[in-house]
């Protein structure tokens, strides 16, 4: 690059180009939570003033509506819903799809690539083509309306998607690694268990992490198979059951709307890297 | 048989007892392969294959919530074709399908070669960019929802102090044009990171001396974007443009939350369709008709994968 050709000058106006453009981009990413956040800070009566300038909180900062979200709604049963439902359908399509996985990658075996395109097409079917069949499927299993018809539907997206994903760890590994391991008289298991799996630990946590995030978030099998109010997960509930008859109460739906993304920001935050190189290494489900 | 191991035994070979046997053959690479492979596959059959043939089935019966119904062969999709809210729904699909994928094509590419510049707070930017993308669908239209408030509305608020529309402004969701307008609008808000950082890591790998050859060979900027960035980025589009065409395509939340198909159920997606037929309807039969209809673009988008994109 010519940088040193540039005057100083020219470098100055091009960041202030770059900053200019990337603002409105980084305004429009973010304004929504912000006017979640001041929301849920505000009072009524500001609230639904129409002269007052939505973008501050002018009277007040108050705590009104999440202490209606503490002590008169079912938010903290949907918040325990949530977590667990994510975090077993997370752990057991990690297992099953670490298995999975490293069959695809390293095994031989007739009928190796059939397998793999099979996930592949698992992989980006979307869940809007099943959720009425799966609904019929969680009745008859006799776990519709509780939190198990969750538990149970949500590996079949994780599965496809860690699967694919993990696949994409194993490969990386050498192979001789896990010949010496072979040869030195360690079992297959052993050879996944002891060798491999320490050093596919990045794609490992991907897929804890995108696992918990998109069960945390799933909306379409969380509003279709359960009813009852204190089985909801958290993103249901705060949608569905915070709207009492025609009238929304905007600010304990936005504190509600706040709170229950707040573990998906807190892991977001901390893990930022790792969101971004598994969604560049094909986590795009969503 | 029964004399082998013994004899075995006798000139000093431990015996393969059937547990060992068991082990021996567990460690051959075939069945080890199937074995691990066999709990994704029986999830993958159950709860995925088979519920898809279930949906054929529902399609082509009168299935009722509650109510097995009979086969009655192709009338589910007589009906909906002949229904003028299905014909909506299609024709919406596509054009929210269309709009939606290229404003995140251009607005991505844009974005992208914007965050592959050096900045400061490089971290803290690619984090602002990407959060749309990571929290909770359904509850960021919450705040949509908010924002496009028919009384209320932070958007028209800001437009008519900025002098850009006459109070009171659009009734964004209350109104059929406006509120497809909003719900493509609050897609490309949710979509765009996620080509935005695909399509970055795709400017990553493009090898810098294509651009100073193109320097010296006196392009201009717009020449380079031309003539290096788009010929060497279309692989990575193709993946991303693709995956965006099926995951918007079959698109639920955003329309479910925001206008729930209305108003008068002009704003329907497949899905939403389906969902309101097939569920609160409770018309199984024709919800799993109307679903249906999102299986021949997946199966065109899984085609152009397989053959095109997985080969390199």
């Amino acid at each position: 690059m010519q940088v040193g050709v540039r005057s100083r000058r020219a470098k100055a106006l091009s960041a202030a180009w770059g900053y200019a453009n990337i603002v409105p981009f980084a305004a429009f990413a973010l304004f929504p939570f912000y006017f979640m956040v001041i929301t849920s800070f505000k009072n009524d009566a500001e609230l639904y003033n129409l002269k007052a300038v939505p973008f501050l909180i002018q009277t007040g900062v108050i705590t009104d509506h999440y202490e209606y979200l503490f002590f008169k709604t079912e938010f903290w049963t949907w918040m325990k819903n949530s977590f667990i439902i994510s975090v077993v359908s997370t752990s057991v399509s990690l297992v099953i799809a670490t298995l999975a996985g490293y069959s695809l990658a390293r095994l031989r075996f007739p009928g190796v690539n059939a397998f793999g395109t099979a996930v592949f097409i698992t992989y980006l079917v979307p869940p809007t083509l099943l959720f009425l069949p799966l609904s019929q499927v969680v009745v008859w299993l006799g776990i519709s309306d509780t939190i198990w018809a969750l538990i149970v539907t949500y590996p079949t997206f994780l599965v496809p998607f860690s699967t694919w994903l993990l696949m994409g760890y194993f490969r990386t590994i050498p192979r001789e690694v896990e010949e010496c391991a072979l040869v030195d008289g360690a079992s297959r298991m052993q050879t996944l268990t002891r060798i491999v799996l320490p050093m596919a630990i990045p794609g490992i946590v991907c897929v804890i992490l995108f696992g918990f995030t998109l069960t945390w978030n799933e909306f379409t099998y969380a509003l279709t198979f359960i009813s009852q109010t204190q089985n909801k997960t958290v993103v249901v509930g705060v949608t569905a059951d915070l709207i009492r008859g025609d009238i929304y109460y905007w600010g304990s739906l936005m504190a509600g709307a706040v709170l229950a993304s707040v573990p998906i920001v807190a892991i977001y935050v901390f893990f930022l890297d790792y969101y971004v190189s598994g969604l560049t290494a094909g986590a795009v489900k969503g | 048989m029964a004399v082998g191991p013994r004899a075995l035994e006798a000139a000093g070979v431990p015996r393969l007892g059937s547990l060992a046997r068991v082990r021996e053959w567990w460690e051959r690479e075939d069945v080890f392969g199937y074995g691990l492979i066999l709990p994704a596959l029986l999830l993958i059959v159950c709860l995925v294959a088979y519920p898809f043939g279930m949906a054929i089935y529902f399609s082509l019966s009168d299935y009722w919530v509650g109510s097995p119904g009979e086969f009655i062969g192709l009338k589910n999709f007589q009906d909906i074709v002949r229904w003028d809210v299905f014909q909506r729904t299609v024709w919406n699909s596509f054009f929210f399908t269309f709009c939606a994928v290229v404003l995140k094509t251009v607005l991505g590419v844009w974005l992208a070669m914007l965050l592959f510049r050096t900045f400061k707070f490089k971290r803290l930017i690619r984090g602002a960019v990407l959060l749309p993308w990571v929290l909770p669908t359904a509850l960021s239209m919450l705040a949509w929802w908010w924002m496009f408030d028919s009384l209320y509305s932070v958007v028209n608020w800001t437009g008519i102090r900025l002098g850009l529309i006459t109070a009171p402004g659009p009734n964004w969701l209350g109104v059929t044009e406006y509120a497809m307008a909003a719900v493509i609008a609050v897609n490309v808000w949710r979509g765009l990171p996620f080509f935005a950082i695909i399509v970055l890591a795709g400017l990553v790998s493009i090898p810098r001396e294509y651009y100073e050859a193109a320097e010296v060979d006196g392009a201009t900027a717009w020449g380079r974007f031309r003539h290096v960035t788009i010929p060497l980025l279309k692989p990575v589009l193709a993946v991303v443009i693709l995956f965006s065409t099926i995951f918007t395509f079959s698109d639920f939340n955003i329309v479910q939350v925001l206008t729930r198909g209305g108003p008068v159920n002009t704003t329907h997606l497949f899905a939403t369709l389906a969902y309101q037929q097939g569920l609160v309807g409770g018309n199984l039969g024709q919800g799993a008709a109307i679903s249906l209809f999102l299986f021949p673009g997946l199966a065109a988008v899984v085609f152009f994968q397989l053959r095109y994109i997985r080969r390199d």
